[in-house]
């Protein structure tokens, strides 16, 4: 369900939203499986890696994300991951194709959240507030090494129009899936199509590919993050 | 009749969360519970108790007045009514971000009262405001200028003068914003705190905290700064802040990791080195995918005597020394019956509930707020607890309230409830204690309770 710019969500509407968005299984409700009364399992099940992934995709979703929120559920997820793959060697992540509808910056509109992985969508905060019209609190000299900025020379923040030069996505999606093997989105229980996402590729789930990311599952998996932007933007350039 | 009254308060007056019976005193708010701009998000006492104030999410300051009762033939102290009313915040919309800014009320904190007035800092996720309420009960009459209407006279016709006199009216309750506070912060406000200095107070949000005068608003020092210069490296955000109640340089504050800092403002301008660590070792057999989201910490106060603070986490409430940083010394376990339900208040995010905790006047007790309208005390002397839900039904004024109970697992007693009867809807997530009183005010989603202890 897409928001507008600036549209205040009601109350009823976000819990109506919630119940969308975590439609997943829910075996581990049932208060008579083993997996609930007794103390949590070694090894986390994916539902419950699939379960973190969309709390953060919604997290992300939100106009304004719950920082709180947002951190405590990547961390949550690493733990997860960790656990459920020690051992197996996690695939690079190649740079994503710069896909000229991404790169629109966060001013643009709410939906640029979406787009945004959690590193650039602070990242952006981190720009805002440098360019804040506000009167600067007076911040003290140090800690050395520290700039308040921190922000790629590429300030992105004004400019509305054309494609970026990816300073929006490179590092912040490498930074966060570097550590989370993605090969989990190729498995069914990932059932974006209540959002009007693209629909799952229809070639199987992905016990049958081999671990590493090729071209067309990282395609997907930006298309799955970008989702409602690629089919409400007119295509641009180059894509 | 009296004196067993006066040695009654004299051996249980102070303390004994548990000695006291506790009375269904008030309840304020609509009774169904629809509408989402009364949601109350932030309830507190003043300096003396007198007065009451909560906020809500439709950005509304509510302040109710302790009627001035005679104590001694009465049969409970004052009720509480309606003093003032006010739109404390507004909506706003950040044109730079593309973002409306929620006037839901975080956090309102009370000025001592220094004048007729009282003064009293409310603040949403942005911008903080100092309000000014002043009572008016006399208006002045006889102007030579003005007529009684307020319509001016021609000052020709003014053929004698008089002094204007004083007269009684039907008394007012003024609230105006003396300043605001206003962009400063970046990410959302969680806390306010005032020095006991009385002249400064503390702002902070997730990443950031801020130390301003009451009296400047277009500037403020930035005293604690945890952002990393890769926002991709944030694995912790401030989540509670506090000065200490006697010393004017001290601080805390507390993580999501479940870590409090308390930090001397006089060892350096930016306080990112703590001067101290208050940090409890994880308990390895309770490890669990969830270990960190319940050890983030939702709330922490000092005690009055300024020697404790209390933190409280998901399923605990624990009392720290100041003195003693590698654990607390006493810890009391609010719900641990949801120990074995992480799972699914992770799917549905009462995971993330942020619980407030608060201390009695004499820092014997504390309180603190549960689900299905059920709120606990712990008696620190007597290690006794109490579990009592604020409910309208059965509720008649001065009937004590029945202790509840929660049966974790096994066969249910009759009057138990079962884990899996709770509703986890109905959260109390703000209580607050009369600074001197056993008064309490507990807020459930859209009502506020308040509780006596039985008087005779």
């Amino acid at each position: 369900m897409m928001l507008s710019k600036g549209l205040k969500r009601k109350r009823e509407e976000e819990e109506e939203e919630e119940k969308e968005a975590l439609a997943v299984d829910t075996w581990w409700l049932d208060p008579g499986h083993p997996a609930v009364a007794q103390a949590p399992p070694a090894v986390a099940s994916s539902s419950l890696f699939d379960l973190s992934v969309l709390k953060l995709h919604h997290s992300l979703r939100q106009s304004e994300p719950d920082l709180r929120h947002l951190v405590l559920v990547v961390n949550t997820l690493r733990r997860i991951q960790a656990s459920m793959a020690p051992t197996a060697a996690l695939p690079p992540v190649p740079s994503p194709p710069t896909a000229p509808g991404i790169a629109d910056n966060l001013l643009a509109s709410s939906d640029a959240a979406l787009s945004a992985s959690m590193a650039s969508l602070l990242e952006d905060l981190s720009h805002i507030e440098g360019l804040s019209q506000a009167p600067q609190p007076l911040v003290d000299e140090g800690p050395p090494g520290r700039p308040t900025g921190g922000a790629p020379p590429s300030l992105g923040a004004l400019d509305l129009l054309g494609p970026a030069t990816g300073c929006l996505l490179d590092d912040g999606l490498e930074g966060l899936f570097e550590d989370i093997d993605t090969s989990m989105y190729d498995s069914e229980l990932w059932a974006p199509a209540s959002e009007g996402h693209k629909s799952s590729p229809e070639d199987g789930p992905g016990k049958e590919e081999a671990p590493e990311l090729d071209e067309a599952e990282l395609d997907y998996l930006m298309d799955v993050l970008v989702g409602t932007q690629a089919l409400e933007r007119p295509p641009g350039p180059g894509r | 009749m009296f004196l067993k009254f006066s040695l009654r308060s004299v051996f249980y007056g102070a303390g004994g969360g548990n000695d006291i019976q506790w009375c269904f005193s008030q309840v304020k708010g609509a009774v169904d519970d629809d509408v989402a701009e009364d949601i109350i998000s932030t309830v507190e006492f003043n300096h003396s108790g007198e007065l009451l104030a909560t906020g809500d999410k439709g950005g509304r300051v509510v302040i109710f007045q302790q009627e001035q009762e005679n104590k001694i033939q009465s049969h409970s102290r004052g009720e509480y009514n309606v003093y003032s009313t006010f739109q404390s915040h507004e909506p706003e919309f950040d044109y730079l971000k593309s973002l409306e800014i929620e006037e839901k009320i975080n956090k309102i904190r009370w000025l001592p009262q220094k004048n007729a007035a009282q003064f009293l800092l409310s603040t949403n996720d942005k911008t903080i405001k100092l309000w000014k309420i002043s009572e008016r009960d006399k208006r002045p009459e006889g102007y030579n200028l003005k007529e009684e209407d307020g319509r001016y006279r021609d000052p020709t016709t003014v053929t004698t003068l008089r002094v204007p006199v004083f007269r009684p009216m039907d008394l007012m309750v003024e609230a105006s914003p003396r300043r605001i506070f206003a962009n400063a912060h970046t990410y959302h406000i969680n806390s306010i705190s005032i020095n006991s200095d009385y002249e400064t107070y503390l702002s902070a949000d997730d990443l950031r905290i801020n130390l301003w005068h009451l009296e400047i608003t277009d500037r403020s020092f930035n005293i604690v700064d945890i952002k990393p210069a890769n926002m991709e490296e944030l694995t912790e955000v401030i989540t509670a802040a506090e000065f200490h109640p006697n010393s004017c340089n001290t601080f805390v504050y507390s993580s999501s990791k479940g870590t409090i800092r308390l930090c001397d403002m006089r060892a350096s301008a930016l306080c990112d080195r703590h001067s101290k660590l208050f940090e409890e070792p994880e308990d390895p057999s309770n490890r669990s995918f969830f270990s960190e989201i319940i050890s983030s910490i939702s709330d922490v106060k000092f005690s009055h005597s300024g020697r404790y603070m209390m933190t409280r986490d998901y399923l605990s409430v624990k009392i720290w020394d100041l003195n003693m940083e590698n654990r607390p010394v006493e810890t009391y376990q609010v719900h641990e019956y949801l120990r074995s339900k992480l799972c699914s208040l992770y799917e549905n995010d009462c995971i993330f509930d942020k619980f407030e905790c608060c201390w009695n006047g004499s820092d014997s007790v504390v309180m603190t707020g549960s689900y299905n309208n059920f709120f606990r005390m712990f008696d620190r002397n007597t290690k006794r607890d109490i579990t009592l839900e604020a409910s309208r039904e059965n509720n008649k004024p001065r009937t004590v309230l029945k202790p509840r109970k929660v049966c974790a697992s096994g066969k249910r007693k009759k009057d138990e409830i079962s884990v899996d009867s709770l509703d986890f809807n109905k959260k109390i997530l703000h209580t607050a204690w009369h600074p001197k009183e056993n008064i309490i005010a507990v807020a459930t989603t859209n009502n506020l309770y308040i509780f006596q202890d039985k008087v005779n």
